[in-house]
């Protein structure tokens, strides 16, 4: 339903984002609480034990978790703060119906009539307009039980093929890559590999801002003698100290990866007897990067051939290594060539599945990892099985206790999902733990959808910019206020624990589905009276799965830190590393060690082709977006504390000295930044720190800060991830 | 209880990515709670994102200490030098305008000196102070000298600093590069050059591009 655009000051003033502060309680000295409760952080893929200081019901503080591997106590600045998201006045604490009567846009309704008017909107829609009529978009910062739950939901209960999660916004590109060549999508390598690996090699990876504590394994790493090379438009706090720094034209990854091969090639700095022996396809790579040699590299990247040499010398001379990359190569119109561009490095030096040699994407989410095996991306069911495979989806009906004819086949990702809206094929949407208003490319597209919707029922503990546009709002839970498991950027997966109850109407997001499913009648599958049985079941759905997690229970996260998976029976401690020498997986079946059956990896032709909107007269700058340290996402919990907003209250477009000049431009001076599809007025950040071609503007904000009202909707054909690295943009200053 | 004389703090500007948990970590101390007492500053934005956090020095004779008219600054005999003693501030601001590294703050609402601690309810506990257990990139680290050494082959810790002809010995250290030895870091020396360090310039573009727009 369409927003009344002149409610949008009265939502704001009434459901915030208003900024906490720590007061009473959590300002006074010698408090004890009543406990400390061991968990994690809710932001990142890193997933850092922290300790919840609890009393009365209200987390009052954090203390540093030292025993927890990963982090040793180390937080970054959204760990520290994040005590502050509980208790907040902006909590939704009711559940609401749209109504522009009230204050606010919303009157505060009962749960248990809300949840009977959503049953009553899907029966009307569906039954008007088909099951596939109503979508549901969902979220990897849910626990993977709640995440099981929901992909459960659309196909059991809803009976729709629409579903999928802002996972398409983050972690889609790699995992195809990964498929592609390993057969499975998952890190490698467990971190404590970076610290034995001789070159560390970063490919658009903000690792000081976006995985802070991956810096400490970096910097180890090089007090260890490693070198430290970097691929990255803007000298990010751990490029800028680097051995060898590569600035990157936004867009031109797979180029400089291909030039990197083409000079291993030439001064023969392979691992033959592996490529031989374990992997197929490097003889068509080889013939396609021969045309890249070092003067068309640098020509394409605007990297001199001098530094495109040495990374390949280096690289290719390195008896150990770890790559590692994020963002930065996988937002892309061609995401997944960029991946496999890089994984080719890898897999010519032969350097997997030992100490020390290893390979990983940086997850971006807290459930990065876990939010994409068990079923709520749009093509696929858990334990990381396709949906259009009969055999996987015979034996998950099974599990459900139905027949595989009742399963609907495989949806479309997020963005299809609102481009359905808009065609009128989709009337009605449930979404939790996604604000695709914010986080969405093209974001007045976005914003006519959501207007187009005859039913948009929200899950969330804030009102996000995209429930604003919701006819229900269902109040949902916090992190801390819930239990169950995610699996972080190693591929460990860990334990949530509980700290506190949901205040108010508001409670556990599964029991709002499992409601939901009740009161359309059909309640089968979805009566859970805890996580841990969701996990039970979850366990058994895995099972025989490239995710497997069949062997996982919560006892044995707790006794070891964390399980790594796959984890296939009660004695199995987990996998830690991928790929050793003589590992059994379930699909090579011991033919070799990865998951394909014969168990070789794939090398894959890695096709270079510029972004879908080169910058042209009309629009002569690369705008390229990204995220700063003390925000997280769109920005709906890191915007409603107040120490992460004073750190950096509002987007900035970050450009270089020449090109101010060049606009007249100060440092400070309001500038207007326009694209094809919307334009955006901000200060500028005039800084040497970045390309003298490309503007840089983090996307956590709303409205007409949002960077996202500039960027390009162009997704990649492989994984739909779509573009938020690249589209063309003029910049001029403001009057 | 004193603090564990094994263990001692040692500030590492090198590995500062300048995320600001240490501040954030330091105003949830119960000492002080709301007021961080951590200075991070950008050394130069415009041409770096070099950043460099300070904590109290914890000086061996202490300047702040000697030019208090009020005797209100402690040092203890384990050697970590406290904040103003709250009866006992008089608000003066000369521990401000006297301390060589620039660390005491006026809190004029409270009418009172604070300056870090290290932590002093926590270290004189056998914790690490805030600070250090969370930074990320461990440019603050707390541990031992052998630990140190061990675990930075490239760095060496120093703890005297040259002011002029004032020479002052601290019981912080910090880190810098072996192949800049020195006895001591001197700071005057410094103050007039734009401090660049190691940092990567984008000097390779320079090269080569061409700024459309």
């Amino acid at each position: 339903m369409a927003t009344i655009p002149d409610l949008e000051q009265d939502i704001i003033e009434r459901f915030g984002p208003h900024l906490a502060y720590s007061s009473g309680v959590r300002l006074e000295t010698g408090i004890e609480p009543d406990r400390l409760v061991q968990t994690h952080c809710c932001f990142c893929g890193q997933q850092c034990g922290i300790q919840l200081k609890v009393k009365d019901n209200q987390v009052i503080g954090f203390e540093p978790r030292e025993d927890f591997p990963f982090n040793r106590g180390m937080l970054c600045p959204k760990g520290v703060k994040r005590y502050l998201q509980g208790s907040h006045p902006d909590r939704l604490l009711s559940a609401y119906e749209r109504d522009k009567k009230s204050e606010g846009g919303f009157r505060s309704v009962t749960y248990q009539k809300a949840v009977e008017r959503v049953a009553a909107e899907i029966k009307r829609i569906q039954s008007e307009f088909g099951n596939d009529a109503f979508g549901v978009l969902s979220g990897a910062s849910l626990t993977t039980e709640k995440t099981y739950l929901m992909g459960k939901f659309a196909r059991l209960c809803l009976k729709t093929a629409n579903i999928d999660y802002n996972g398409r916004l983050c972690m889609v590109s790699a995992a195809a890559g990964n498929k592609k060549a390993f057969g499975i999508d998952r890190a490698a390598n467990p971190w404590s590999d970076i610290l034995k690996s001789e070159v560390v090699l970063i490919a658009g990876a903000n690792v000081a801002e976006c995985a802070p504590i991956t810096t400490n394994y970096v910097w180890q790493a090089r007090e260890n003698g490693a070198r430290i090379i970097v691929i990255d438009p803007r000298i990010t706090p751990i490029a800028r100290t680097c051995d060898l720094f590569l600035p990157v034209k936004p867009g031109r990854d797979v180029a400089l990866f291909n030039g990197i091969l083409h000079l291993m090639i030439e001064h023969n700095l392979l691992d033959h007897q592996f490529i031989e022996q374990e992997t197929v396809g490097f003889d068509s790579v080889a013939e396609q990067v021969r045309e890249w040699n070092p003067k068309r590299t640098a020509e394409v990247t605007g990297i001199s051939e001098k530094a495109i040499r040495q990374a390949a010398e280096w690289w290719g001379e390195a008896r150990t290594s770890f790559l590692l990359h994020a963002r930065g190569i996988e937002h892309h119109s061609h995401g997944v060539q960029n991946v496999l561009g890089a994984i080719n490095l890898v897999l010519a030096s032969g350097r997997i599945g030992r100490e020390g040699c290893g390979y990983a994407t940086i997850t971006g989410q807290g459930n990065g990892q876990g939010g994409r095996e068990h079923g709520q991306k749009c093509d696929q069911l858990p334990g990381g099985r396709d949906i259009s495979n009969p055999e996987h989806r015979a034996y998950v009906a099974g599990v459900w206790g139905v027949d595989a004819a009742e399963l609907p086949g495989a949806g479309v990702d997020a963005y299809e999902i609102f481009r359905k809206i808009d065609r009128g094929e989709i009337r009605g949407l449930l979404s939790i733990c996604f604000n695709p208003k914010v986080s969405l490319p093209d974001s007045k597209f976005v914003t006519r959808a959501l207007e187009k919707l005859e039913f948009y029922v929200a899950i969330d503990f804030f009102l996000s910019e995209t429930a604003h546009h919701a006819d229900i709002v269902l109040p949902g839970s916090l992190h801390e206020e819930d239990e169950g498991v995610v699996t972080q950027i190693e591929g460990r997966v860990i334990k949530i624990n509980k700290a506190v109850d949901p205040p108010g109407d508001a409670r556990q997001d599964w029991r709002i589905i499992q409601d939901v499913a009740k009161a359309l009648g059909r309640e089968r599958g979805f009566t859970f009276s805890e996580p841990r049985e969701i996990f039970k079941e979850l366990r058994v759905a895995s099972r025989g799965g490239i995710a497997d997690y069949s062997g996982i229970t919560y006892e044995k996260i707790e006794r070891q830190q964390g399980v790594f998976w796959p984890c296939v029976s009660d004695d199995d401690p987990g996998t830690e590393r991928l790929f050793e020498k003589g590992s059994w997986n379930p699909i090579a079946k011991g033919a070799g060690r990865f998951y394909f059956a014969d168990g070789k990896a794939r090398f894959n032709v890695a096709q270079y082709a510029p972004p879908a909107e080169d910058v042209d007269q009309e629009y002569p700058i690369i705008l390229t977006t990204g995220r700063v340290v003390s925000h997280f996402l769109s920005g709906t919990q890191t915007r409603r504390i107040g120490p992460l907003i004073d750190q950096y209250p509002e987007p900035k477009v970050e450009m270089h000295p020449r090109l101010a000049e060049k606009l007249g431009v100060e440092d400070g001076d309001w500038v207007t930044v326009e694209s094809r599809r919307g334009r955006v007025t901000l200060r500028a950040h005039v800084v040497a720190t970045i390309r003298p071609d490309t503007v840089f503007i983090p996307y956590h904000w709303a409205g007409n800060q949002s960077a996202n009202l500039l960027t390009i909707s162009a997704q990649d054909p492989i994984s739909k991830i779509p573009e938020y690295k690249v589209c063309a943009v003029r910049v001029s200053k403001t009057d | 209880m004193a603090v564990p004389r094994h263990n001692q703090f040692f500030i590492d500007p090198n590995r500062c990515i300048g995320c600001q948990a240490c501040v954030q970590a330091c105003s949830e101390c119960d000492t002080h709670k709301g007021h961080p007492m951590i200075h991070l500053e950008y050394v130069d934005r415009a041409h770096s994102v070099q950043t460099v956090p300070v904590v109290c020095m914890h000086c061996e004779a202490p300047t702040c200490a000697e030019v208090c008219p009020a005797d209100a600054i402690k040092r203890t005999e384990d050697g970590v030098v406290q904040t103003a003693r709250k009866p006992r501030c008089i608000a003066c601001n000369n521990c401000v305008l006297a301390c060589p590294f620039g660390v005491p703050e006026m809190e004029t609402e409270l009418k009172l000196m604070m300056k870090c601690d290290m932590c002093y309810d926590r270290t004189s506990v056998g914790k690490k102070p805030m600070c250090a257990t969370v930074c990320p990139s461990q440019a603050l680290f707390f541990g031992t000298m052998e630990e140190i050494e061990r675990l930075r082959p490239r760095s060496t810790p120093i703890n005297q600093f040259k002011f002029g002809r004032q020479i002052i010995a601290t019981k912080v250290h910090i880190m810098i590069p072996k192949t800049g030895r020195a006895a001591y870091i001197d700071v005057t020396a410094a103050m007039d050059e734009r401090s660049m360090g190691k940092d990567i310039t984008l000097m390779i573009l320079d090269e080569m591009l061409d700024v459309r727009g």
